[in-house]
Protein backbone atom coordinates (compact mmCIF):
# COMPACT_ATOMS: atom_id res chain seq x y z
CA UNK A 1 0.00 0.00 0.00
CA UNK A 2 1.89 3.53 -0.92
CA UNK A 3 0.78 6.73 0.74
CA UNK A 4 -1.00 8.09 -1.95
CA UNK A 5 -3.72 5.53 -1.69
CA UNK A 6 -3.81 5.88 2.01
CA UNK A 7 -4.56 9.81 1.69
CA UNK A 8 -7.13 8.87 -0.22
CA UNK A 9 -8.91 6.49 1.54
CA UNK A 10 -9.50 9.14 4.04
CA UNK A 11 -12.52 10.71 4.28
CA UNK A 12 -12.69 14.59 3.92
CA UNK A 13 -13.94 15.45 7.27
CA UNK A 14 -11.01 13.60 9.06
CA UNK A 15 -8.55 15.41 6.76
CA UNK A 16 -6.08 17.33 9.30
CA UNK A 17 -7.30 21.20 8.63
CA UNK A 18 -5.33 23.31 6.22
CA UNK A 19 -3.32 26.40 7.53
CA UNK A 20 -5.37 29.59 6.91
CA UNK A 21 -3.25 31.38 3.89
CA UNK A 22 -5.33 34.53 4.92
CA UNK A 23 -3.44 34.45 7.92
CA UNK A 24 -0.48 34.69 5.82
CA UNK A 25 2.27 37.92 6.72
CA UNK A 26 2.74 39.61 3.43
CA UNK A 27 5.12 41.65 3.99
CA UNK A 28 7.47 40.34 5.95
CA UNK A 29 10.90 39.54 3.54
CA UNK A 30 12.91 36.82 3.60
CA UNK A 31 15.32 36.29 6.55
CA UNK A 32 18.80 36.06 5.42
CA UNK A 33 19.49 32.54 5.14
CA UNK A 34 23.13 32.77 5.28
CA UNK A 35 22.73 33.81 9.23
CA UNK A 36 19.91 32.11 9.73
CA UNK A 37 21.44 28.93 10.16
CA UNK A 38 21.93 27.82 13.80
CA UNK A 39 25.99 26.89 13.49
CA UNK A 40 26.54 30.13 11.64
CA UNK A 41 23.81 32.68 13.64
CA UNK A 42 26.20 31.37 16.77
CA UNK A 43 29.10 32.08 15.03
CA UNK A 44 27.95 35.75 14.10
CA UNK A 45 26.34 36.47 17.37
CA UNK A 46 29.68 35.39 19.18
CA UNK A 47 31.70 37.56 16.82
CA UNK A 48 29.79 40.00 17.19
CA UNK A 49 30.31 40.40 21.00
CA UNK A 50 33.74 39.22 20.68
CA UNK A 51 36.20 41.37 18.14
CA UNK A 52 38.13 38.19 17.50
CA UNK A 53 37.73 35.17 18.10
CA UNK A 54 40.01 31.95 17.72
CA UNK A 55 38.65 28.45 15.59
CA UNK A 56 39.61 26.46 18.85
CA UNK A 57 37.28 29.39 21.02
CA UNK A 58 34.54 29.19 19.15
CA UNK A 59 34.57 25.18 18.91
CA UNK A 60 34.56 25.55 22.47
CA UNK A 61 31.88 27.95 22.76
CA UNK A 62 29.54 26.49 20.51
CA UNK A 63 31.00 22.82 21.03
CA UNK A 64 30.65 21.49 18.04
CA UNK A 65 33.23 19.33 15.73
CA UNK A 66 35.88 20.89 13.94
CA UNK A 67 34.53 19.56 10.76
CA UNK A 68 31.17 21.31 10.79
CA UNK A 69 32.64 24.92 12.34
CA UNK A 70 34.94 24.97 9.29
CA UNK A 71 31.79 24.07 6.93
CA UNK A 72 29.69 26.84 8.41
CA UNK A 73 32.53 29.57 8.69
CA UNK A 74 33.65 28.81 5.58
CA UNK A 75 29.84 29.75 4.12
CA UNK A 76 29.76 32.68 5.99
CA UNK A 77 33.34 33.85 4.79
CA UNK A 78 32.13 33.08 1.34
CA UNK A 79 29.76 35.62 1.78
CA UNK A 80 31.86 38.00 3.20
CA UNK A 81 30.55 38.54 6.64
CA UNK A 82 33.46 37.32 8.45
CA UNK A 83 36.90 37.31 7.70
CA UNK A 84 40.23 34.87 8.87
CA UNK A 85 43.53 35.12 9.37
CA UNK A 86 45.74 32.74 9.82
CA UNK A 87 49.09 32.82 12.02
CA UNK A 88 51.11 31.39 14.71
CA UNK A 89 50.83 31.68 18.62
CA UNK A 90 54.62 30.59 19.33
CA UNK A 91 55.01 27.25 17.36
CA UNK A 92 50.57 26.35 17.46
CA UNK A 93 49.27 27.60 14.52
CA UNK A 94 45.85 29.60 15.22
CA UNK A 95 43.27 30.89 13.23
CA UNK A 96 41.81 33.41 14.24
CA UNK A 97 38.00 34.78 13.00
CA UNK A 98 36.64 38.53 13.24
CA UNK A 99 33.40 39.60 11.82
CA UNK A 100 33.62 42.30 8.35
CA UNK A 101 31.49 45.37 8.43
CA UNK A 102 29.32 44.10 5.81
CA UNK A 103 28.59 41.09 8.34
CA UNK A 104 27.78 43.65 11.18
CA UNK A 105 25.63 45.06 8.80
CA UNK A 106 23.90 41.81 8.09
CA UNK A 107 23.57 40.60 11.38
CA UNK A 108 21.76 44.08 12.27
CA UNK A 109 18.96 43.78 9.46
CA UNK A 110 18.77 40.25 10.59
CA UNK A 111 17.88 41.19 14.62
CA UNK A 112 15.87 43.88 12.96
CA UNK A 113 14.28 41.51 11.41
CA UNK A 114 13.42 39.07 14.02
CA UNK A 115 12.40 42.08 16.40
CA UNK A 116 9.69 43.26 13.09
CA UNK A 117 8.50 39.31 13.33
CA UNK A 118 8.03 39.47 17.01
CA UNK A 119 6.02 43.03 16.65
CA UNK A 120 4.13 41.47 14.02
CA UNK A 121 2.74 38.68 16.01
CA UNK A 122 1.49 41.47 18.40
CA UNK A 123 3.82 40.49 21.29
CA UNK A 124 5.81 42.58 23.34
CA UNK A 125 9.62 42.13 21.99
CA UNK A 126 10.60 40.66 25.43
CA UNK A 127 13.30 37.95 25.07
CA UNK A 128 14.33 37.20 28.45
CA UNK B 1 16.31 23.46 13.45
CA UNK B 2 14.21 26.43 12.26
CA UNK B 3 13.51 26.44 8.57
CA UNK B 4 15.58 29.17 7.37
CA UNK B 5 12.90 32.51 6.18
CA UNK B 6 9.29 32.81 7.30
CA UNK B 7 6.64 29.96 5.56
CA UNK B 8 4.35 32.29 4.67
CA UNK B 9 2.00 29.47 5.82
CA UNK B 10 2.68 30.02 9.31
CA UNK B 11 0.78 32.47 11.19
CA UNK B 12 2.29 35.45 12.80
CA UNK B 13 1.54 33.90 16.14
CA UNK B 14 4.42 31.26 15.53
CA UNK B 15 6.11 33.23 13.30
CA UNK B 16 6.79 35.14 16.49
CA UNK B 17 7.64 33.17 18.79
CA UNK B 18 10.36 31.11 16.52
CA UNK B 19 11.98 34.95 16.43
CA UNK B 20 11.79 35.21 19.93
CA UNK B 21 13.42 31.83 20.29
CA UNK B 22 16.32 33.14 17.89
CA UNK B 23 16.71 36.23 19.61
CA UNK B 24 16.96 34.49 23.09
CA UNK B 25 19.34 32.05 21.25
CA UNK B 26 21.19 34.98 20.10
CA UNK B 27 21.21 36.96 23.05
CA UNK B 28 22.67 33.77 25.04
CA UNK B 29 25.69 33.32 22.80
CA UNK B 30 26.59 36.57 23.03
CA UNK B 31 26.52 36.05 27.01
CA UNK B 32 28.81 33.28 26.71
CA UNK B 33 31.05 34.59 24.29
CA UNK B 34 31.72 37.99 25.94
CA UNK B 35 32.04 36.22 29.40
CA UNK B 36 34.79 33.36 27.70
CA UNK B 37 37.98 35.44 28.16
CA UNK B 38 37.40 38.66 29.92
CA UNK B 39 37.19 37.70 33.96
CA UNK B 40 39.73 35.24 35.76
CA UNK B 41 37.51 33.80 38.35
CA UNK B 42 41.21 31.71 39.59
CA UNK B 43 42.45 35.79 39.44
CA UNK B 44 39.83 36.70 41.74
CA UNK B 45 40.08 34.51 44.30
CA UNK B 46 44.09 35.04 44.59
CA UNK B 47 43.71 38.70 44.52
CA UNK B 48 41.10 38.13 47.66
CA UNK B 49 43.81 35.60 49.49
CA UNK B 50 46.54 38.63 49.00
CA UNK B 51 43.49 40.92 50.23
CA UNK B 52 42.95 38.71 53.40
CA UNK B 53 46.87 38.50 54.29
CA UNK B 54 47.35 42.56 53.58
CA UNK B 55 44.51 43.32 55.91
CA UNK B 56 45.89 40.57 58.97
CA UNK B 57 49.15 42.69 58.42
CA UNK B 58 48.16 46.24 58.60
CA UNK B 59 45.61 45.45 61.27
CA UNK B 60 48.98 45.79 62.50
CA UNK B 61 50.32 48.89 61.13
CA UNK B 62 52.04 51.57 63.69
CA UNK B 63 51.15 54.91 61.67
CA UNK B 64 48.46 55.56 58.76
CA UNK B 65 50.86 55.99 56.37
CA UNK B 66 52.56 52.32 57.08
CA UNK B 67 48.76 50.77 56.65
CA UNK B 68 48.51 52.64 53.54
CA UNK B 69 51.94 51.71 52.17
CA UNK B 70 50.52 47.71 52.97
CA UNK B 71 47.68 48.46 50.74
CA UNK B 72 49.50 49.94 47.76
CA UNK B 73 51.96 47.07 48.04
CA UNK B 74 49.09 44.96 48.13
CA UNK B 75 47.28 46.56 45.09
CA UNK B 76 49.91 46.08 42.89
CA UNK B 77 50.00 42.65 44.11
CA UNK B 78 46.70 41.94 43.04
CA UNK B 79 46.75 43.91 39.76
CA UNK B 80 50.06 41.52 39.15
CA UNK B 81 47.82 38.26 40.01
CA UNK B 82 44.67 39.67 38.19
CA UNK B 83 46.55 40.38 35.22
CA UNK B 84 48.60 37.43 34.96
CA UNK B 85 45.33 35.37 35.50
CA UNK B 86 44.01 37.34 32.70
CA UNK B 87 46.48 36.13 30.52
CA UNK B 88 46.70 32.58 31.42
CA UNK B 89 42.75 31.94 30.67
CA UNK B 90 43.50 34.25 27.12
CA UNK B 91 46.41 31.86 26.24
CA UNK B 92 44.49 28.86 27.03
CA UNK B 93 41.81 29.98 25.21
CA UNK B 94 43.89 30.73 21.97
CA UNK B 95 43.06 34.62 21.96
CA UNK B 96 45.25 37.52 22.68
CA UNK B 97 45.01 39.38 25.71
CA UNK B 98 44.73 42.43 24.44
CA UNK B 99 41.52 41.45 21.89
CA UNK B 100 37.47 41.27 22.05
CA UNK B 101 36.28 41.08 25.83
CA UNK B 102 39.57 41.13 27.37
CA UNK B 103 40.48 44.46 25.98
CA UNK B 104 37.09 45.83 26.44
CA UNK B 105 37.37 44.66 30.16
CA UNK B 106 40.60 46.13 31.15
CA UNK B 107 40.02 49.66 28.88
CA UNK B 108 36.31 49.98 30.79
CA UNK B 109 38.48 49.06 34.06
CA UNK B 110 40.89 51.79 34.07
CA UNK B 111 39.48 55.44 34.45
CA UNK B 112 37.45 54.25 37.81
CA UNK B 113 40.67 52.77 38.89
CA UNK B 114 42.88 56.12 37.62
CA UNK B 115 40.46 58.09 39.52
CA UNK B 116 41.32 56.39 42.93
CA UNK B 117 44.69 56.59 42.55
CA UNK B 118 44.49 60.01 42.28
CA UNK B 119 42.05 60.83 45.01
CA UNK B 120 44.37 58.66 47.20
CA UNK B 121 47.26 61.02 46.49
CA UNK B 122 45.21 63.85 47.43
CA UNK B 123 44.03 62.60 50.34
CA UNK B 124 46.73 61.10 51.61
CA UNK B 125 48.38 64.63 51.25
CA UNK B 126 45.47 65.69 53.66
CA UNK B 127 45.70 63.35 55.66
CA UNK B 128 42.27 61.79 55.18
CA UNK B 129 43.24 58.32 55.63
CA UNK B 130 39.87 57.08 56.89
CA UNK B 131 38.41 57.72 53.81
CA UNK B 132 40.56 55.60 52.04
CA UNK B 133 38.41 52.20 52.52
CA UNK B 134 35.25 53.66 51.44
CA UNK B 135 36.93 55.59 48.19
CA UNK B 136 38.63 52.41 47.27
CA UNK B 137 35.68 49.87 47.62
CA UNK B 138 33.10 52.33 45.88
CA UNK B 139 35.77 52.74 42.96
CA UNK B 140 36.53 49.34 43.03
CA UNK B 141 32.74 48.62 42.28
CA UNK B 142 32.31 51.50 39.58
CA UNK B 143 35.16 50.06 37.78
CA UNK B 144 34.13 46.06 37.82
CA UNK B 145 30.13 47.58 37.14
CA UNK B 146 31.15 49.29 33.75
CA UNK B 147 33.96 47.03 32.58
CA UNK B 148 31.64 44.14 33.98
CA UNK B 149 28.87 45.57 31.67
CA UNK B 150 29.08 43.22 29.04
CA UNK B 151 30.30 40.03 31.22
CA UNK B 152 27.76 37.66 32.79
CA UNK B 153 25.32 39.14 35.31
CA UNK B 154 27.47 37.65 38.01
CA UNK B 155 30.85 40.10 37.67
CA UNK B 156 28.92 43.65 37.67
CA UNK B 157 26.85 41.90 40.26
CA UNK B 158 30.12 41.45 42.18
CA UNK B 159 30.98 45.21 41.62
CA UNK B 160 27.74 46.53 42.88
CA UNK B 161 28.39 44.56 45.94
CA UNK B 162 31.84 46.81 46.23
CA UNK B 163 30.27 49.82 45.37
CA UNK B 164 27.24 48.78 48.67
CA UNK B 165 30.07 48.17 50.83
CA UNK B 166 32.28 51.25 49.79
CA UNK B 167 29.19 53.52 50.89
CA UNK B 168 28.36 51.40 54.12
CA UNK B 169 32.23 51.74 54.59
CA UNK B 170 31.47 55.85 54.80
CA UNK B 171 29.07 55.48 57.34
CA UNK B 172 31.17 53.74 59.50
CA UNK B 173 33.43 54.09 62.53
CA UNK B 174 37.03 54.93 61.14
CA UNK B 175 38.43 52.16 62.81
CA UNK B 176 36.32 49.28 60.51
CA UNK B 177 37.91 50.67 57.72
CA UNK B 178 40.29 47.78 57.67
CA UNK B 179 37.55 45.00 57.97
CA UNK B 180 35.54 46.51 55.28
CA UNK B 181 38.56 45.87 52.75
CA UNK B 182 38.98 42.54 54.21
CA UNK B 183 35.32 42.28 53.46
CA UNK B 184 35.27 43.55 49.86
CA UNK B 185 38.88 43.03 48.60
CA UNK B 186 39.01 39.64 50.20
CA UNK B 187 35.41 38.11 50.80
CA UNK B 188 34.03 39.10 47.25
CA UNK B 189 36.68 38.72 45.45
CA UNK B 190 36.86 34.89 46.95
CA UNK B 191 33.61 34.42 46.88
CA UNK B 192 32.31 35.61 43.31
CA UNK B 193 35.93 34.30 42.20
CA UNK B 194 34.61 30.68 42.68
CA UNK B 195 31.20 31.15 40.95
CA UNK B 196 33.21 32.77 37.96
CA UNK B 197 35.89 30.22 37.68
CA UNK B 198 33.33 27.44 38.01
CA UNK B 199 30.69 28.72 35.50
CA UNK B 200 32.74 31.02 33.11
CA UNK B 201 36.08 28.96 32.13
CA UNK B 202 38.50 29.63 34.58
Amino acid sequence: MTVSNARSRVPKSQEPPRPDRRKAPTAIPELDRVIHERVRLAIVSALAANEVLSFHELKQLLATTDGNLSVHARKLEEAGYIALRKGFAGRVPRTEYRLTPEGRKAFQRYLDHLEALVRASGRAVRVR
Amino acid sequence: MPRPGPDPRIAPEALGDRAADNLRFIRDTMERASSFTAVPGWGGVGMGASALAAAAVSAFARTPSEWLGIWLVEAFLAVAIGVRAMSVKAARAGVPLFAGAARRFLLTLSPPLFAGAVLTAALERSGRYELLPGLWLLLYGTAIVTGGAFAPRVVPVMGIGFMLLGAIAFASPPSWGTAFLAAGFGALHIGFGFVIARRHGG
